[in-house]
């Protein structure tokens, strides 16, 4: 046990010098951050400026550079669990179909009668109600002659609709096979839209991810309160505005303009997700203006609507604002238009990504937001630093009181075992945040539970064993299984935490767990090692533990 | 001179307090259930839902001053405490800070977003320079989602703990662990019922550490009373157990101070954030220690454990049962 070849010398101190190396750049933290920047910058391809430059040569590339990446709860930024309700789009789905509905049954009028929509009922569900319930089986058939493929890797060979009948009403319902299909359409597209609106706020590069069915995880850091990121729904109408307000009309504030507002009328011509496409462009004056263009359905409405109103305005509303609200000058048949007005290039290309970006399919509900100031999270850094470093001298302090030499050993260990954590955290990315900032903590403290366990073994075994060498033999291969049955039960904890945990209590976990496969290494090689060194060296008669 | 804890060869009859122990046990785990249920414990917005907005201001701002002007905006249940931190100081940590509480909005399960906004601005309306630290806010879904994960898991953790101690040792030492662990959880909660500290997800991460370093405590001491039982085969078990705990008992106390003095450290310094937490984690060392030398093998007494290790037969341990290293 006390044997140490040289490979395996090596192999110790190596481990413990990466380690070390590993770590160090987190010292610098600051520094090394700008850096890394400059260089991820310089490598997607932009001019670096002066800044930037510097920054870069202010830490070497052929240094390490890898950084422990600091929680939300340590730099400051926001957190948002929202949920996509992918039912609202089944609804519009409906809403949609039921002129097409009405047409096809309208064809065979003379068999079915009247036909009446009713309204009362889920609103995910079509029901019309024919006058001539005898004729329900061509009914039905005409209505199924409506059905489409559905499209999507899981569906293939279904039709996108159910009808059936109940009594005299004609009910009609997506397929579980559209269903499936049109929420993962949903989650894709609403993903999509937050990734590129988060894009535009937030200094670092946010965290966009689904989670499960309907969930989208957002982690913006960097960003001052998650209320400028609330994400709210945007189904973008374009109405028209009137002269003065009444039923039927609605007021709402000018996107750019303070204290402007417009009166609008309620109905909604063209809705967001028929919008394609929006590109900054130019007029025929070189002015900087904005084209779009919409999907046939929405196309052919709008062509309708521009060819009924030449010469009045209408609005383009994003979020309950009116963004534009332009005058119309001629018919415009191909689905696709401009929008000039008194824009400036940035305000073009703004608009821009705002109509692409802002068409939300489906109702967002927020189900958690967290925003830490950066104020607080450099509080917590610097109490966590602080609480750190008093921990580790307190139980410096101890150890080299209870232990003498072997203490210092142990303290030996527990530096380079503090080092090894840091610098596994750096190159494997991990997540450190303020729990786990405790859990390095905690595990100082009970690193030097393993080498206590080995010492106070190695006293008794003075007691009994002839010489010194023969005893600490015996202390280290008696202890070792309850080291590893103590730790084995602590790292169970760490693992259940993680798998059930969220966030910060992750980290937590991580760094537990982490910590304690350092403190058994270090424990059971770096502190033998150094015993082992000095007992060749010195060869005592007896020795005090 | 060194510096000892606990004289070199001590023979404390720790297994005569048994009974005694056993009964103030029992009792104050029962009076932590009473309480539990009938004082509750302050749930935090991980569980309950609600709004959590920490404000810190220049100069200080009575209490009073907060809750008057959210008392005017209509949002229901509002509470306004101050946080004093004694180590702001030393820190640097913002002074003059207030954790302002805000019921859940209605039933909708969507964040009230509006209610933030409008609270922060007739706050900062009112007082000046006042500036909002952290913001939180859990929907009643995702709360509720939470409650059940942080159940799940301290079952799990106490489920698995379970089953690595019989496979490690034999029935009755996973009977006396989970004991020490129901113990020591049973206790825990009921401080923060007395405390009425509030109770949310990383209280819960402090419990399943509790679990794991009591556990760590607990295996120690069952490693050599699992030795010293092949060894003095013929002496009677109560004598073993009592050896037992007196030879680890030097090491089961430094392992405590050592971690101990890193909690406290952490909780004087640590700042407010993980206060709850650290203070969770104070109190569980020090039931988890008492619950190793006491709770654990007391319950080994009374189950009576086998004494002849040397056949292997099917009621014994695993073939995992006899690793020495």
């Amino acid at each position: 046990m006390l044997d140490f070849p040289i490979w395996k010398k090596a192999l110790i101190w190596g481990i413990c010098l990466l380690g070390v190396l590993a770590a160090a750049p987190n010292a610098n933290y600051t520094t090394v951050e700008s850096a890394n920047d400059a260089r991820a910058a310089a490598e997607a391809g932009q001019v670096l400026s002066a800044e930037q430059q510097a920054a870069l040569e202010a830490w070497p590339s052929w240094a390490p550079s890898s950084l422990v990446n600091l929680g939300l709860d340590l730099r400051g930024g926001a957190h948002l669990l929202v949920e996509v309700q992918v039912r609202d789009v089944y609804a519009a789905r409906m809403e949609a179909m039921w002129p097409d509905v009405r047409d096809a049954l309208k064809e065979i009028r003379d068999k079915v009668g009247t036909i009446r929509r009713v309204a009362d009922g889920p609103e995910d569900v079509l029901r019309v109600r024919i006058g001539n319930p005898e004729a329900m089986p061509e009914a039905l058939q005409a209505v199924r002659g409506l059905s489409r493929q559905v499209i999507s890797l899981t569906g293939v060979g279904q039709r996108d609709i159910d009808v059936t009948n109940d009594g005299d009403t004609i009910v009609v319902t997506l397929s579980e096979a559209e269903r499936t299909a049109t929420d993962e359409r949903t989650m894709q597209q609403s993903l999509e839209i937050i990734r590129r609106r988060v894009d535009e706020a937030g200094t670092r590069e946010p965290t966009i991810q689904r989670q499960g069915k309907d969930r989208i995880l957002v982690q913006v850091p960097g960003i001052g309160s998650a209320e400028e990121l609330f994400i709210e729904t945007v189904v973008r109408e374009t109405g028209n505005p009137d002269e003065r307000p009444g039923p039927g009309n609605i007021v709402l504030p000018s996107l750019d303009e303070e204290g402007v507002y417009f009166v609008l009328r309620r109905r909604t011509v063209v809705t967001g997700d028929e919008l394609i496409d929006a590109q900054p462009s130019f007029d025929q004056n070189g002015q900087p203006a904005v084209s779009f263009r919409f999907n046939p359905s929405g196309g052919r409405k709008f062509g309708v609507y521009t060819a009924d109103h030449v010469g009045d305005r209408f609005a383009i509303v994003l979020d309950d604002e009116v963004v534009s609200a332009p005058r119309i000058i001629s018919h415009i048949p191909g689905g696709s238009g401009q929008i000039t007005g008194r824009f400036t290039v940035e305000e073009s290309t703004r608009l821009a990504i705002l109509l692409r970006a802002g068409a939300l399919p489906a109702d967002i509900s927020v189900l958690e937001q967290r925003t830490i100031g950066p104020e607080l999270g450099q509080d917590s850094i610097d109490s966590g630093r602080i609480a750190s470093v008093i921990a580790f001298i307190a139980v410096l302090i101890y150890m080299i009181l209870s232990y003498g030499r072997f203490g210092i050993y142990a303290n030996i260990a527990l530096l380079f075992n503090v080092a090894l954590i840091f610098g596994i955290l750096s190159v494997w990315g991990a997540t450190l945040t303020l729990p786990g900032i405790a859990g390095i903590i905690l595990t100082i403290g009970m690193a030097v539970d393993a080498n206590v366990l080995i010492f106070e073994r190695i006293r008794e075994e003075l007691r009994t064993a002839r010489g010194p060498a023969r005893a600490i033999e015996r202390g280290y291969e008696k202890a070792l299984s309850a080291i590893i049955d103590a730790n084995i039960t602590t790292l169970i904890a760490a693992a259940i935490l993680y798998a059930v945990g969220s966030g910060p209590v992750r980290g937590f976990a991580v760094t537990l767990g982490i910590g304690i496969l350092t403190s058994v290494f270090t424990a059971i090689f770096v502190t033998r090692l150094l015993i082992s060194g000095w007992l060749a060296r010195r060869r005592p008669k007896t020795i005090t533990v | 001179m060194r510096l000892r804890l606990v004289p070199e060869k001590t023979s404390i009859p720790f297994m005569k307090y048994g009974r005694t122990t056993t009964i103030g046990s029992g009792a104050v785990c029962l009076l932590s259930l009473v309480l539990l249920v009938v004082l509750g414990l302050n749930f935090g917005i991980d569980f309950r839902g609600g709004t959590m907005i920490m404000a810190a201001t220049e100069a200080p701002v009575p209490v009073g001053e907060y809750r008057d002007r959210l008392g005017a905006l209509d949002i229901g249940d509002v509470s306004v405490t101050e946080i004093s931190d004694p180590a702001a100081d030393l820190t640097g940590a913002a002074k003059n800070t207030v954790m302002i509480r805000i019921e859940q909005q209605g039933d909708d399960p969507a964040i009230q977003n509006d209610t933030i906004v409008a609270v922060k601005d007739a706050l900062s309306a009112a007082i000046p320079g006042v500036t909002f630290l952290s913001t939180e806010s859990v929907g009643g879904k995702v709360s509720g989602e939470l409650v059940q994960a942080g159940i799940l898991a301290v079952v799990l953790a106490v489920g698995a703990v379970l089953f690595y101690i019989w496979l490690r040792f034999e029935w009755q030492f996973a009977v006396g662990a989970v004991a020490a662990l129901v113990h020591d959880v049973t206790l825990t909660m009921g401080i923060f019922a007395v405390t009425q500290i509030e109770f949310n997800l990383s209280i819960i991460a402090a419990i399943l550490t509790i679990v794991g370093y009591s556990l760590n405590d607990t295996v120690v001491v069952f490693d050599r009373v699992r030795e010293n039982l092949r060894r003095y085969k013929k002496t009677e078990l109560r004598e073993v157990l009592d050896l037992s705990i007196n030879e680890t008992l030097s090491r089961t106390l430094m392992t405590s101070v050592t971690t101990l003095l890193a909690l406290i450290s952490l909780y004087v310094l640590g700042g407010e954030v993980i206060r709850g937490f650290t203070f969770a984690m104070i109190f569980g060392v020090i039931v988890g220690t008492y619950s190793s030398i006491f709770v654990a093998t007391v319950i080994l007494l009374r189950l009576d454990v086998k004494r002849d290790w040397s056949k292997k037969d099917g009621a014994a341990g695993t073939q995992f049962a006899n690793i020495d290293a």
